[in-house]
């Protein structure tokens, strides 16, 4: 029987994602090898280097993996709930264990090892959301059944975000919004958030840019355009109204056109100009939806007029409320200033590492940039650096491209399970990677600020990777095991 | 499956995974493959390029003996980090004695970023430059005692002899125009500035090499990129043989010494200069490291004008010398034979009297054993009026042109095109045009450019020139370049004179009868045949210019000597000597007659210090 058993998770294991696992690994570590050699260096094994403990780190991983794979896959739904309490203690207990560390108040000892809890966390609040979520009588009506999901992940969060001030793994739970999503929540709240984000960012980053053409802030200009993009979008997708979107965009278009025509002779100011598009779009809103009786559209231009007044608020908090230290945190976080030992600069030479390398890179281990510590953190969170260096655009597509397949691989791993905890758990994997991916990525390549997360697989450091396996192993043995589970 | 109403939403959220990674590869298409700016970024943050700067090439004369080569001079560098606390100032500086006091304000300027830009306490830093080996000697002794001081050397000129300082010319750092002109050079290199250094520039500086070095974040070297594929080694420059004989040089500076003068001697087959004096001149180890620029001020200032050089640029009547060529041109010209008398005195010489005392009516050799101006100027108002005048003159002006062309063809009045002579001046053989302008057409005849049969007048000739001509006189019709490069034999580079053999027998058989009855006799030594012709150029400004051009032996000359001494008096007193010991020594390798040469050294020429050009 339990021979049996075990001969079935090896036939019904996913080798697909275990192949993409080591691969990318396999290639983690030879960067961390590149993005850590120096001229004296000895060998990739040696425990004396950066490269030499990542061995170490791997070889634990594989045990672990295994492991996962050998435990009875009901373990991981029956522990869950005790797991997450666990969690919760341990993420209190942290900053406490871990006062004499460095100042540090995310990581512990045992014994010779650091370990950062947070990366675990992840892992069981993600089993304990799908379970609750999975349950039969679980359905996402309102937004009162999202309440309990909401605060499962948020505990947590708060928890690293304020008492372990660790921003970035805190805003990983962020990435369970896509199994909420797929789960039925509605596909506005993913809007909302990235409008907010997108808003905030914005209208703060360019916020004090002057137009080059008459007067006003790019920002709120940028701002005030994306809201009449969405108005227009939802306005006439809700209505179905097809050609009457062609007369609102055509207007909009030939309203800018003419002001920009009329900047040679008097000076405009867009800002003020972009917001009164707005507010007339609200204004055809709302006496078109009181018109045909269709009031959930006064949502969006209660959204709308929200935004517009969000906008604002966050360039007047930005500038009034906040302390300039704060302030100053938040402009080097969106590179507005220039530091040249922090943010700004990390940026800026990640950036060069990364074009130098051209389009087929200078080779393994002849990167310039990286080898001379011209980046800082080059073998953990910007180790795409040395990627883009060394491998150069060939390279660094093909590794984009295998963490694409491989995110692909786990949605449609998640597709094929018949137990809704699993696809649930499943989809927060896939979330997790996928947000690790692009935040990493992104600050990398100066697209996003910096926050620091690694980049799963290849980052130097052992409670991430072994984060990550505990992750996906424990997805693959619940895979393995989807023709016995029936809901 | 399972009835799911929300499965298709497992393709958005396909769709958003596809959309970022498509928004990266975009990102990642823009910085590595259309954003050419980071390439150069990353090369200026990780790689310095070290030039490794190549020997110049030496200089030997003609005779093997080196003349200049390279002096090692040190810079003490300092990478202050690797210093240490446990530095011992003490002992460092008792070694370049230097005291405490000095080293704390070199390392105050050092360290002073104001002044010193590129201070990195990472990277070398220059503490003392230019010292010389026995200055660094303790120092290399002891070196190990004192982490991150370095000693880097370098190369300076240096020189054997105290001599040739125009020939040789000097070596300077490049100028922003240097630089424009030839990217070869960056801030801070060195490239001849005249003489042959200049000329041979590309030949001597060889090529510079570059070793590229990587750099860390800090700016701390760590060793060479790529295993060096991109280094270039150094090419040492090309060494350079010249036909300067230095003793004969020597002997000739040393006799000029406290003169204003010039002396040029070449070898007449060859047309190699075997000597290119022109005083004062100057030690040519001034004008090399530290003190250059302020002694080359005080070179410019020197109101005796030692940088210009007598020798090519100076020019000169050539004074009786001259009647040489009147000799050759006229008997060509088919107006003077061997036998043609002309009166010394009386109503034909009027315009021009005889100085010297010997009996009138005289022969030509006698004529240029005597110097007898009359039957130059006698022999000059034949040649121009042989067809007479003409309408308008046309025959004469004729005549004149075609006497002019023969002139010129002795490479007069013209700068030599193909030598490797830097600064020339071209001299003067007057034309058509100039006695137009200062007669008009009509009103000048033969009378009135008769200074010219004497050299005087508007013709105006180099020591260089007077010395070709000397050789051109010695091969009997033509001469090869004069140049300075012994290993470019330059036959290629000969000049024909068309005038026939014979006249030169008659001229030489005159000339030699100069340096045994004539004005030259009391320096010849008979044994070496000598040949030669003394001039006494009138000077507008001053006293008489000394000038002498001769050869020997006369049967076949191996050298040929013009000597020209400013505002000194007689040819055959100031000039003269001079040629004839400088023949004595090439010919014989030293001067026996001692006396003879102590007494002209101490000889001072009246008023030599108020000259003016």
């Amino acid at each position: 029987m339990q021979a049996s058993r075990s001969s079935n998770i090896w036939k019904n294991l996913d080798w697909i994602t275990v192949g993409l696992f080591l691969t990318l690994m396999l290639l983690g570590w030879l960067n961390i090898y590149g993005a850590s050699y120096t001229f004296d260096s000895t060998s990739i094994i040696d425990f004396s280097n950066r490269a030499g403990k990542q061995f170490h780190w791997i070889l634990g991983t594989l045990v672990l993996a295994v492991v996962l794979l050998l435990i009875d896959y009901k373990t991981y739904d029956i522990l869950a709930y005790i797991a997450y309490g666990a969690m919760i203690l341990l993420l209190l207990a942290t900053p406490v264990l871990a006062h004499n560390i460095k100042g540090s108040m995310s990581w512990i000892s045992i014994g010779p090892v650091s370990l950062q809890p947070a990366e675990f966390a992840k892992c069981i609040v993600a089993l304990a959301v799908a379970k609750y979520m999975g349950r039969y009588e679980f359905k996402i009506r309102t937004w009162r059944d999202m309440i309990i999901p909401f605060g499962l992940i948020g505990v947590p969060m708060l928890i690293i975000m304020v008492w372990q001030k660790e921003t970035g793994s805190a805003l990983v739970f962020l990435a369970f919004l896509l199994a909420f999503y797929r789960q039925g929540m509605s596909g506005y709240v993913l809007w909302v958030i990235a409008a907010v984000v997108a808003l905030f960012i914005t209208s703060i980053r360019l916020g004090d840019e002057v137009l080059p053409l008459g007067t006003g802030s790019v920002g709120i200009l940028t701002c005030m355009l994306l809201l009449t993009v969405v108005e227009i979008y939802f306005l006439c997708k809700e209505h179905r109204m097809r050609y009457q979107a062609l007369i609102l965009v055509g207007s909009v278009i030939g309203i800018y056109g003419l002001a920009l025509i009329l900047n040679i002779f008097v000076t405009i100011p867009f800002d003020w100009l972009s917001m009164a598009v707005v507010l007339l779009l609200v204004a055809y809103n709302i006496g078109i939806s009181l018109y045909w009786h269709k009031y959930k559209l006064l949502i969006l231009a209660g959204f709308t007029i929200f935004c517009m007044g969000y906008t604002h608020a966050c360039k007047y908090a930005f500038s009034h409320v906040l302390q300039p230290h704060q302030r100053i945190r938040i402009e080097v976080l969106l590179g507005m200033k220039e530091d040249p030992n922090g943010a700004g600069y990390n940026v800026n030479q990640a950036r060069i590492a990364i074009g130098s390398g051209r389009f087929t890179g200078k080779g393994y281990l002849n990167g310039t940039q990286t080898k001379l510590q011209f980046v800082p953190e080059q073998d953990t969170d910007f180790i795409f650096c040395t990627v883009g260096e060394e491998w150069g655009f060939l390279g660094s597509i093909t590794v984009l491209g295998l963490y694409l397949f491989f995110i692909l691989r786990l949605i449609k791993i998640a597709e094929r399970q018949r137990n809704v905890s699993t696809r649930i758990y499943a989809y927060i994997v896939a979330g997790i990677f996928l947000f690790h991916l692009t935040v990493n990525v992104g600050m990398v390549l100066g697209l996003l600020p910096v926050i620091g997360i690694p980049l799963p697989f290849f980052s130097y450091g052992g409670s991430s990777l072994w984060g990550f396996t505990l992750l996906l192993f424990i997805l693959l043995r619940l895979d393995a095991a989807r023709m016995e589970q029936l809901r | 499956m399972i009835n799911d109403p929300n499965y298709k939403r497992a393709y958005v959220i396909s769709g958003i995974a596809v959309v970022i990674v498509l928004a990266y590869v975009i990102r990642l298409f823009y910085l590595q493959v259309i954003d050419q700016s980071t390439a150069n970024q990353a090369e200026s943050n990780a790689l310095v390029k070290q030039t490794i700067y190549p020997s110049r090439g030496l200089i030997y004369d003609r005779n093997g003996e080196l003349l200049v080569f390279n002096q090692p001079i040190y810079e003490v560098t300092m990478v202050v980090r690797d210093m240490g606390k446990q530095f011992d100032t003490i002992a460092f500086c008792n070694c370049l004695n230097i005291s405490r006091e000095d080293f704390e304000a070199r390392m105050v300027e050092i360290k002073d970023t104001k002044k010193n830009r590129g201070y990195s306490s990472w990277t070398p830093q220059v503490f003392m430059n230019q010292l010389k080996k026995e200055d660094i000697a303790a120092l290399q002794e002891s070196l190990y005692l004192f982490p991150g001081i370095h000693l880097q050397k370098r190369t300076l000129r240096d020189y054997t002899y105290c001599s040739a300082a125009h020939v040789l010319g000097s070596v300077g750092e490049v100028n922003q125009s240097d630089m424009d002109r030839d990217d070869y050079y960056g801030r801070g290199d060195y490239a001849g500035r005249d003489g042959l250094e200049k000329t041979y520039e590309k030949q001597l500086r060889g090529e510079k090499g570059v070793e590229v070095l990587m750099r860390d974040a800090r700016g701390r070297i760590q060793g060479s990129y790529q295993d060096g594929k991109q280094d270039k080694p150094a090419k040492a420059g090309t060494d350079l043989q010249i036909t300067i004989d230095i003793q004969l040089q020597m002997l000739a500076e040393e006799l000029l010494a406290n003169k204003l003068g010039s002396a040029v001697a070449i070898e007449p087959k060859t047309g190699e200069i075997l000597a290119l004096v022109s005083t004062p001149a100057w030690d040519p180890k001034v004008l090399v490291g530290k003190e250059r620029s302020a002694n080359y001020n005080a070179l410019l200032k020197d109101p005796n004008r030692p940088l210009y050089n007598r020798a090519t640029q100076a020019m000169y009547p050539p004074g009786s010398t001259f009647k040489t060529i009147m000799t050759l041109v006229c008997m060509h010209q088919k107006s003077l034979t061997v036998n043609t008398v002309y009166p010394c005195s009386g109503k034909e010489s009027k315009p021009i009297p005889c100085t010297h005392h010997h009996g009138s009516a005289i022969t030509l050799e006698n004529a240029i054993e005597q110097s007898c101006n009359p039957y130059f100027w006698c022999a000059f108002r034949d040649l121009l009026q042989k067809d007479g005048y003409g309408k308008d003159n046309a025959d004469f002006r004729k005549r004149y042109e075609s006497w002019r062309n023969d002139v010129m063809s002795f490479g007069l009045g013209q700068k030599f095109q193909d030598t490797d002579i830097g600064d020339q001046s071209a001299g003067s053989i007057p034309s058509l045009a100039l006695y137009d302008r200062l007669y008009g057409k009509t009103g000048w005849k033969a009378i009135t450019i008769r200074s010219l049969s004497i050299g005087q007048g508007e013709l105006l000739v180099t020591p260089l020139q007077l010395a070709n001509q000397a050789a051109i006189i010695a091969n009997d019709g033509y001469y090869i370049t004069p140049h300075l490069n012994k290993n470019d034999s330059m036959l290629s580079h000969i000049h024909h004179v068309d005038i026939e053999k014979p006249y030169f027998d008659i001229l030489k058989n005159g000339m030699q009868r100069v340096m045994i009855y004539g004005t030259g006799r009391h320096v010849a030594i008979d044994s070496l045949h000598m040949a030669g012709k003394t001039g006494t150029a009138q000077n507008p400004h001053g006293n008489d210019h000394a000038v002498f051009i001769g050869m020997a032996p006369v049967e076949d000359p191996q050298i040929v000597v013009a000597v020209v001494v400013e505002t000194s008096g007689y040819g055959a007193t100031w000039a003269a000597p001079v040629a004839s010991m400088m023949m004595e020594q090439y010919l014989t390798g030293e001067v026996k007659r001692k006396n003879m040469k102590r007494e002209y050294i101490n000889k001072v020429v009246p008023n030599a210090s108020v000259k003016k050009q």
